[in-house]
């Protein structure tokens, strides 16, 4: 049992848990992740590792209630435990010193690029952070995202605060304004870390974007995580999670989180129903 | 009197008694749920079959065992009605006989050389030696070996495998202090997430283990060597003196063929492990699975069996599951009685078929699979007969779940962060094959991740050799 011992609402939907796992908290390096099954009857679930705290041996996790295991993880309480936590997984971020980065997150995508924001400035590079969400009440981590980047510039889809628009769009402008990128980090939905990866494609600014894929073990066994990479297919637990956006088939990732959409929406049905008949 | 014609009556050829059939479900019963399909033997037919065994001397059927167990010393015991002695006797080199009663390829090993086989069908050994273990648990008595005095010596193994569990069970019983690492949330490795239920219940595999987690091992879940610990953190700072590997092969081959990556297309390993270690077919269980209706498993070994055997359960009555296979019936790898127990299930087999590539709708999802007529030309290096494309034999089959079933290699963890572990060129780990020595001091390796995907039995008795040699290396240190 992987006891919580801390869990904090950031926004509407979106949790931050701190979870006992001195093995992964001692181990785990930025751009890593966990797979966690909640209990018995649990999927495993594949979710990025925020920040740790070795000394105490836990590690931070933000969710956000998509579908029912997403919801299901949420419900969980400080004093619970998740039943297993899988960890470290993946290929960590290189921390090298490229000269200045651009860190685009999207939603909560900024919690994946958290830690990668703040290695990347440990490591000596110039760290521009765009973080966007769809609205200003969706906005996580503002303040500590703020706090190891040179600059951050907030934008919001709705225009509620900061620049309204997308982290694509505002990429572009820093472009646009000559301003020399020597790398871009791509974090949140798909469809923005694409929209990214054609901003960049132009200019062959090196681009990297941190894959969200389906998986079971995590550990290369069942291929569920497969992503066209160029011409090669790489596994995204083990190949990954980070690959180069231009070489990415993100259309093909798309398809692969809509696979399971019904099924998710039944399980969701069911436990609505028998919190209804609880209640009843 | 004298002339009295003494007439011998003639000497009756004593009736041979054939080999008793295992009792099995129907066929159209069965393939509609994941209870096990064969039902074993009752106490008269074992009673029956031991008598069978002509116990000769030579005994080829303990060469022919990877673990060499006493096959003539235990239905000895089976022929005079003491199936728990008999199953005492097995386990004194095999931990697992339930499983290996199960699942070991016996036609190709004890049965095959059993002596009966020259003259009738060989001794039924395995279906024996289910029988007797499952008499044992069932009535309780299975009893703890005898562990000598703690040696103070520790040993990590690495992967809960049938290599692992027969290297734990060796170790603990020679009095070291054992501690297993898994990288699953579930000990057994590819008997709970390959081989489905219907074939190896899943409390026979946590009924066996059991025996390890009483002998004393200290298990660790959620551990993947490689990453979350390091063999020489092992060896350097938790003071292991010694690690053994037996972590398989688990990485899934594919096909390389376009179209691979469209939505309902997987490796074995996944959708068995949804099935099998998720759960997925349980109500209860939230893991999603999905069949279509027209389902092809690419491959025709017995994960493919597995594989299309589960996908008929999971998909219902009126799923249509085809094996796709290269080659003929008679190269096809599985086990007879897999072949068997899929074609009554109602598995279409597909023979001398080979996919060039799967065809997609517009949401990405598989709608068909492109397959070419093969014909079979000149033997190859495996002495099998080549399969050569007929040219203008291309067709398309209708297809909405695709499961690829190649086979597996090993994952990279360890070695890529053990440099001076040293691998072939497929992965696998070089050692001595006498003593399962790496070349690492101290580092010990068996099962798939030597010998790339085997078997069961054959990863046992690696493990068992493995441990004679750490019995070794720990008494010289």
């Amino acid at each position: 049992m992987y006891k919580i011992v801390k869990k904090q609402d950031l926004a509407p939907n979106i949790t931050r848990f701190s979870v006992e796992a001195p093995e992964v908290a001692r181990s785990r390096k930025p751009g890593q992740f966990v797979v966690i099954r909640a209990e018995e009857t649990s999927e495993r679930v594949p979710l990025t590792i925020v920040d740790s705290d070795p000394e105490k041996g836990t590690i931070d996790l933000i969710i956000q209630k998509a579908g029912f295991s997403t919801t299901r993880l949420v419900s969980f309480e400080v004093g619970d435990g998740f039943l297993d936590v899988l960890g470290p997984l993946g290929r960590p971020t290189d921390m090298e010193k490229y000269g200045t980065v651009v860190c685009v997150g999207g939603g909560v995508g900024t919690a994946v690029l958290y830690p990668i924001v703040k290695g990347l400035k440990e490591a000596g590079n110039e760290v521009i952070t765009i973080n966007g969400a769809r609205n200003k009440e969706l906005l996580i981590l503002e303040e500590e995202l703020g706090a190891v980047s040179d600059e951050l510039i907030i934008t919001t889809d709705d225009g509620s605060y900061g620049v309204k628009g997308f982290g694509s769009t505002v990429l572009q402008g820093l472009i646009d304004d000559k301003k020399n990128i020597d790398l871009v980090v791509a974090i949140g939905p798909t469809m923005m870390m694409k929209a990214v990866a054609e901003v960049t494609r132009p200019y062959k600014i090196h681009t990297i974007a941190s894959l969200n894929a389906i998986m079971i073990d995590g550990t290369g066994m069942c291929g569920g995580c497969r992503v066209t990479v160029g011409d090669e297919v790489k596994f995204a637990c083990v190949d990954g999670p980070e690959f180069d956006a231009h070489l990415v088939d993100f259309d093909e990732q798309i398809a692969k989180h809509h696979y399971y959409d019904k099924e998710q929406k039944c399980q969701m049905d069911l436990m609505i129903d028998k919190a209804e008949e609880e209640r009843a | 009197m004298a002339e009295e014609k003494r007439t011998r009556p003639p000497r009756k050829k004593p009736e041979r008694i054939p080999r008793q059939e295992m009792p099995v479900r129907l066929p159209e019963v069965r393939n509609k749920d994941f209870n096990e399909v064969a039902l074993g033997f009752t106490p008269e037919l074992a009673l029956i079959e031991a008598k069978r065994c002509l116990q000769c001397p030579k005994h080829p059927c303990v060469d022919g065992c990877p673990v060499s167990v006493d096959i003539p010393g235990f239905i000895h015991l089976v022929s005079e009605g003491d199936f728990i002695g008999a199953a005492q006797k097995i386990k004194e080199t095999n931990l697992l006989p339930s499983v290996c009663g199960r699942v070991c390829p016996q036609e190709e090993q004890c049965e095959q050389v059993c002596v009966v086989a020259k003259i009738d069908k060989p001794v039924a050994i395995g279906r024996l030696e289910r029988f007797v273990a499952d008499y044992e648990r069932e009535q309780g008595a299975v009893e703890l070996p005898k562990v000598a005095p703690s040696t103070g010596k520790k040993v990590a193994v690495v992967g809960s495998g049938p290599a692992g569990i027969t290297v734990s069970y060796e170790l603990l019983q020679a009095g070291h202090k054992v501690t297993i690492f898994e990288a699953l949330h579930e000990l057994g490795g590819v008997l709970v997430y390959g081989i489905p239920e219907f074939r190896l219940p899943k409390a026979i595999v946590a009924a066996e283990i059991e025996t390890i987690k009483k002998l004393g091992a200290e298990i660790k879940l959620n551990m993947l060597i490689g990453k979350t610990r390091t063999i020489d953190a092992l060896l350097d700072e938790d003071g292991f003196d010694a690690v053994f590997i037996g972590t398989g092969a688990g990485l899934p081959m594919f096909l390389n063929l376009p179209g691979e990556n469209l939505n309902g297309i997987s490796s074995a390993n996944e959708f068995l492990t949804r099935v099998n270690l998720m759960k997925a077919y349980r109500e209860e269980y939230t893991t999603p699975i999905k069949v279509g209706k027209k389902v092809a498993v690419i491959g025709a070994g017995n994960v493919a069996m597995d594989a299309a055997r589960a996908a008929k359960r999971v998909g219902g009555d009126d799923v249509e599951v085809s094996i796709i296979y290269r080659r003929a019936r008679d190269q096809m790898p599985a086990r007879a009685e897999e072949l068997h127990h899929a074609e009554e299930e109602g598995i279409i087999f597909n023979l001398l078929t080979n996919p060039i590539r799967f065809i997609g709708s517009e949401n990405n999802a598989v709608t068909a699979t492109e397959c070419i007529k093969m014909e079979l030309g000149e033997p190859d290096d495996s002495g099998r007969r080549r399969p050569i494309p007929i040219e203008g034999s291309e067709h398309t089959v209708e297809t909405d779940t695709v499961i690829v079933a190649l086979g597996t290699t090993p994952r990279k963890f360890i070695s890529e962060t053990t440099p001076d572990l040293k691998t072939s060129k497929w992965g696998t780990f070089l050692v001595d094959e006498e003593t399962g020595k790496t070349s690492k001091k101290g580092v010990f390796a068996g099962g798939d991740i030597v010998t790339g995907s085997a078997t069961v039995i054959k990863a046992m008795g690696a493990g068992r050799v493995a441990a004679i040699a750490i019995n070794e290396y720990l008494a010289g240190l």
